[in-house]
């Protein structure tokens, strides 16, 4: 019989915890209230969302009413980006990083093609903004600095502080796609204006997350509706998710002392162990990293397949490779990190969570020196050992 | 997203690695589009006097498409007379594949283009009369590789040190 199948990709969605589960629970049955409504049932899933939004607040130290419930975290960088745009038509600069997430990206370039200016700026080879090149970058007409708390294909930390002081000095607002590095690192929420976090990253639901906006900043809504969210975000709550969310974070913020060092152990033993195998690049920066994301490269071979043939041995990981985006090109992150293009392609990210366990990381660097060999063989580009 | 087909030539692919002795190499493929494939044949005449590829095999860097695909080309081919190989296209190789992603369509491509470079090398090496289909697929692949290697000099210089 196979063994069961063993999943390190975290960073692309997480499991749900057991007490998240057990927390939405009764709001997919007997607590099925629409928390405008005036009666006891919507009065009972008013109180569960303001008592998610406090809960919420307090793991950033922020007011519960800075915070603004969405349908994830794209729309939460959508909103930031574009909701900032929209409230201050004559600022018509953009300042963000070339290995945002897609989400931020995306939104940047939107704005791009209907007349904005964006700045991306470069990382260094660890993909680390230098805080002095946002202090060059901003202008008298910027309206936004937004750079990533950690990013998501590498690990790397930001330095959120140091941008959000110099986005405080020169007046900018500043937003932060904080997704994989909430509840796994200090996130200096008093440097920063508006911060993006997704449930489903973090053990909670999909289709829910929130936008965190500092009191003073203001916001043009991007749906039209019902007012919700303080106008901000018009359509009946997801009250499931919004309960799901508050678990999921509570959860995290009270097991991060244990599960933290943990994810950083197995990162180590992950970086040691797979460095063994010649002809690897550990891409990102060993030390300055988030807990659980760890990205290598290994040469000859392309990340898709090395993913497919880690899937058969019942290993779930991903590839930072873009190989099935019809342009082709290597991930834009490893290409901002210059990776030679001979590797750029064969990437792979593995991603822990607060289920994985020390077998399982074990389990894939037993696996993971024959799947190299394996391709290798098949490659014209051979690497000597 | 893939067919089973597609998911059972890349678990056991067919005529892999480098060929012994073989009469030519087709080279296609930019490590920039993470699709290098490498297709050698053994050209041989059969009991009637006929060229055919008596062996034939591959080393493929790429994705899970173009290593079946390196498989598929090699089983359709392996046998064929030159002419019989050359009328083999990328449609014919998706299609014994069950089909591909749309974004994977380019690797039957390559897989056909490879088998088409591999012919050629070896006329041209044989100092034999190219056909015409062949000599304007050759042409099209030099020119593509061209344009790709144009648009990625700067990328290229860039990302290589």
């Amino acid at each position: 019989m196979d063994p069961d199948p063993i999943y390190l990709d975290n960073s692309a969605t997480t499991p749900l915890a057991g007490e998240v589960i057990a927390a939405m629970k009764p709001y997919f049955s007997d607590e099925y209230g629409n928390a405008s409504s005036l009666h006891r049932f919507g009065r009972r899933a008013h109180a569960a969302i303001e008592e998610a939004r406090a809960s919420l607040a307090e793991t950033i130290g922020v007011e519960p009413s800075e915070i603004v419930f969405t349908s994830g975290a794209t729309e939460a960088d959508n909103l930031a980006i574009k909701g900032l745009a929209f409230a201050h038509p004559e600022k018509r600069h953009i300042v963000t990083s070339r290995i945002e997430h897609h989400a931020v990206l995306h939104a940047c370039r939107w704005l791009e093609e209907r007349g904005y200016e964006v700045t991306y700026l470069d990382v260094d080879r660890a993909g680390r903004v230098e805080p002095e090149a946002v202090k060059e970058a901003i202008r008298d007409d910027t309206l936004l600095v937004s750079i990533m708390a950690g990013n998501n294909e590498i690990g790397t930390i930001e330095p959120i502080g140091e941008i959000g002081e110099i986005c405080k000095e020169r007046g900018v607002p500043f937003h932060t796609d904080a997704v994989q590095a909430y509840g796994k690192v200090d996130i200096p929420a008093g440097s920063v204006d508006l911060l993006s976090v997704s449930a489903h990253k973090l053990n909670g639901p999909k289709g829910v997350g929130f936008l965190y906006v500092r009191k003073g900043i203001r916001l043009s809504p991007l749906l039209s509706g019902g007012g919700h969210e303080r106008g901000l975000r018009s359509g009946t709550e997801n009250v499931p998710g919004i309960v799901g969310l508050a678990a999921a974070a509570r959860l995290a913020f009270s097991e991060r002392e244990t599960v933290v060092p943990r994810l950083r152990g197995f990162r180590e033993r992950l970086i040691e162990g797979v460095m063994r195998i010649p002809g690897v690049r550990l891409n990102g920066d060993r030390k300055e990293s988030l807990p659980h994301i760890v990205n290598f490269s290994f040469a000859g071979i392309e990340g898709e397949s090395l993913v497919m043939r880690l899937d058969e041995r019942g290993i779930a990981a991903s590839t930072g490779s873009a190989c099935s985006s019809p342009n082709l090109e290597p991930s834009h992150v490893l290409v901002a990190i210059r990776v030679p293009l001979s590797m750029a392609h064969g990437s792979l990210r593995i991603s822990t969570g607060r289920q994985t366990t020390e077998e399982e990381v074990d389990r894939f660097l037993e696996v993971i020196p024959s799947v190299v060999e394996e391709l290798r063989a098949i490659s014209p580009f051979k690497v000597e050992g | 997203m893939y067919t089973e087909k597609v998911i059972e030539h890349f678990r056991n692919p067919r005529n892999m690695g480098k060929l012994e002795g073989y009469s030519a190499v087709g080279k296609v493929g930019n490590i920039v589009c993470g699709d290098v494939m490498w297709l050698y044949i053994k050209v041989e005449e059969d009991a009637e006097g006929r060229e055919v590829i008596s062996d034939i095999s591959w080393e493929t860097f790429g994705c899970t498409a173009a290593i079946a695909t390196s498989s598929m080309v090699s089983e359709l081919a392996k046998g064929k007379t030159l002419p019989e190989a050359i009328a083999i296209t990328n449609q014919d190789v998706a299609s014994e594949l069950g089909g591909l992603p749309p974004v994977k369509m380019h690797c039957s491509a390559l897989a056909a283009d490879a088998l088409n470079e591999a012919i050629y090398e070896y006329l041209k090496g044989h100092g034999r009369e190219i056909p015409p289909v062949l000599k304007r697929r050759h042409e099209r692949l030099e020119a593509e590789m061209k344009k790709l290697e144009e648009r990625y000099r700067a990328f290229l210089e860039e990302a290589g040190s």
